[in-house]
């Protein structure tokens, strides 16, 4: 049983007109299900309004289903008494670096957190210390976070996070606000704190480049899951990923083409790397 | 000759200790009617060039000519500068203020002075072209999508008729389809009605496709002006100053280094794709 279990979830949101009657019902989530192990790091894919921000919200509590259940380390997101600790136990980093920020100095920004939750000075000093350090941002810890670049920002929002000694971190698009080099920023210290401290990720996002790494895949289409499997077997389905409204990398799409053309390429090319070991013998083969 | 940047300099902190270069010596001639794409990794000026273009930022030192006319000379309207220049912010939608789409499209014409009806016309020919029809004109557009919040907002701007149109990063946070719809409109307004577009991009892959004339900026200074296909072969440069080609040319390189002499000049999936076959019927 995964730390984070999603089962059936179906949320509403609800317009309520001038007389409280209900207006107009917009189905969000139509029955999702996800099982995710501890320590492996999934992404969910998909386009804008196909439900991926609002699952990403019922991971803590921020939003509770209107039916089904979501499973926190098995703790019910939807008991009042275990909210503190879900959210602990699953923290949260969102898209806009601009309004997680809360503190003057950025030692202070990380040590928000636990100081809420009534951790002895020590050891919030320590916290802060080694979140600061696993997302490489302890030459900052003096500054000011509004002289920051945005992907600094997002740093310092997950060593927030971090501080808090999370199992697992939702990241809802984090790099859709950033350049090409705040995104890669962002996303190898994503990558790290998975392989180096075994924390749980669970990645939103619409970047096609930035899951190829991940070990799994979730796409979701129109409030349900749709496609889900390693990035591979994922991009793969090239034709069917175009009609969910999502991208696939240069490279795998011109793979696609490629064999669409008629040439022996196999399916789900991710990289540059792997796309001409396989072009090479071929078009050298032709020539000779 | 639309627009001509003649030894541009903007220096932020002048006189102080903290004095800083943010534009030095541009010159950049901008024709009539050109598609071009300003790249440049965050802090390099490109944001900063774009607000000279319109008179929201005064140059420290250097001209700007606009149609042959110095806008910083004396009595020169910035008003009527704006009006044709017209500049799409990042994130326009946070701009948005009406209480729906229709009458936010007319606050700009509004603001020029033109008679209610020509007002409206203007909205209408703006929100049409767009592509948002009747029925959105009386929604508010918070309730909008992000990709037609954007469409609202850039129909405010060309509901000015404006004759050049800059774009700071216009598909900022958009998925793969909202991106697509914008820069297909930016490209139909090109084409369709003429207007000259700056797009400023972080995209390599969306200005490889769509851009006839790109511009590079680094720490202020024009580093590459040339055709996409010229620019990216500079592409161990870019890296170096925080940019990317498009992952084509990655491809293409390592071909070409494995004996695969595809031409360098490819640029998009297409063409890579074309290029490929015609070597493998060879």
């Amino acid at each position: 049983m995964g730390i984070i279990r999603a089962v059936n979830l179906i949320f509403d949101y609800i317009r309520h007109d001038d007389e409280q009657d209900k207006d107009e019902i917009n189905h969000a989530l139509r029955g999702v299900s996800l099982d995710i192990e501890e320590g492996s790091f999934v992404a969910i894919l998909g386009h804008n309004g196909s439900g991926k921000s609002t699952f990403a919200k019922l991971m803590n509590g921020i939003l509770l289903p209107t039916d089904g259940t979501v499973y926190i380390s098995n703790m019910k997101t939807s008991d009042e008494e275990h909210l503190w600790e879900v959210r602990k136990t699953a923290g949260m980093v969102f898209q806009n670096p601009d309004n997680q920020i809360i503190g003057n100095v950025v030692e202070e920004d990380v040590g928000f957190g636990p100081e809420n939750i009534g951790v002895p000075t020590e050891e919030i000093w320590e916290r802060v210390d080694k979140s600061l350090e696993a997302v490489g941002m302890t030459a900052y810890r003096l500054q000011s976070p509004n002289k920051l670049s945005g992907g600094q920002k997002q740093r310092v929002a997950i060593a927030g996070v971090m501080a808090m000694k999370p199992r697992c971190i939702v990241l809802d698009e984090p790099t859709a606000m950033l350049d090409p080099n705040g995104r890669r920023e962002v996303i190898k210290t994503v990558q790290e704190l998975n392989k180096q401290e075994g924390i749980t990720v669970l990645l939103i996002t619409h970047y096609m480049e930035e899951v190829i790494e991940a070990d799994r895949v979730v796409v979701m289409d129109d409030g349900q899951i749709v496609m889900d499997g390693t990035p591979k077997e994922v991009f793969s389905r090239v034709s069917e990923l175009k009609e969910y409204r999502l991208d696939v990398p240069q490279v795998t799409e011109l793979a696609d083409e490629l064999k669409a053309a008629g040439m022996d390429l196999p399916d789900g090319i991710l990289t540059i790397d792997e796309l001409v070991d396989r072009l090479v013998p071929i078009l050298k083969e032709e020539r000779a | 000759m639309a627009i001509e940047i003649k030894n541009l300099n903007h220096i932020y902190g002048k006189d102080t200790i903290f004095e800083q270069y943010a534009l030095k010596n541009i010159n950049l001639t901008i024709e009539d009617g050109e598609f071009i794409g300003l790249i440049g990794h965050t802090g390099s000026g490109k944001s900063t060039l774009t607000q000279h273009l319109n008179g929201l930022l005064k140059a420290s030192d250097g001209d700007i000519l606009y149609n042959g006319e110095n806008i910083y000379k004396e009595g020169y309207s910035l008003k009527d500068l704006r009006s044709k220049v017209g500049l799409v912010f990042q994130y326009p939608e946070h701009q948005l203020f009406e209480v729906d789409v229709f009458s936010d499209v007319c606050f700009g014409p509004k603001n020029l002075g033109l008679l209610p009806s020509e007002v409206e016309e203007r909205a209408k020919e703006a929100l049409e072209m767009v592509g948002l029809d009747e029925n959105f004109y009386k929604q508010s557009p918070f309730e909008l999508s992000g990709g037609q919040k954007r469409r609202v907002a850039i129909a405010g701007v060309l509901a000015m008729k404006p004759e050049v149109l800059i774009l700071d990063e216009p598909t900022a946070g958009l998925d793969p389809r909202g991106r697509d719809d914008i820069l297909g409109l930016v490209e139909k307004l090109h084409k369709e009605q003429g207007i000259t577009i700056i797009l400023v991009s972080h995209s390599m892959e969306d200005v490889a496709k769509y851009v006839s004339r790109l511009v590079v900026m680094n720490q202020g200074e024009k580093m590459f002006d040339g055709t996409p296909k010229e620019v990216f072969r500079h592409y161990k440069e870019l890296e170096k100053i925080g940019l990317a080609a498009p992952q084509i040319t990655y491809v293409v390189q390592a071909l070409r280094a494995r004996g695969i002499m595809v031409s360098e000049d490819v640029t998009t999936v297409e063409e890579a794709r074309d290029e490929i076959l015609k070597l493998w019927k060879r």
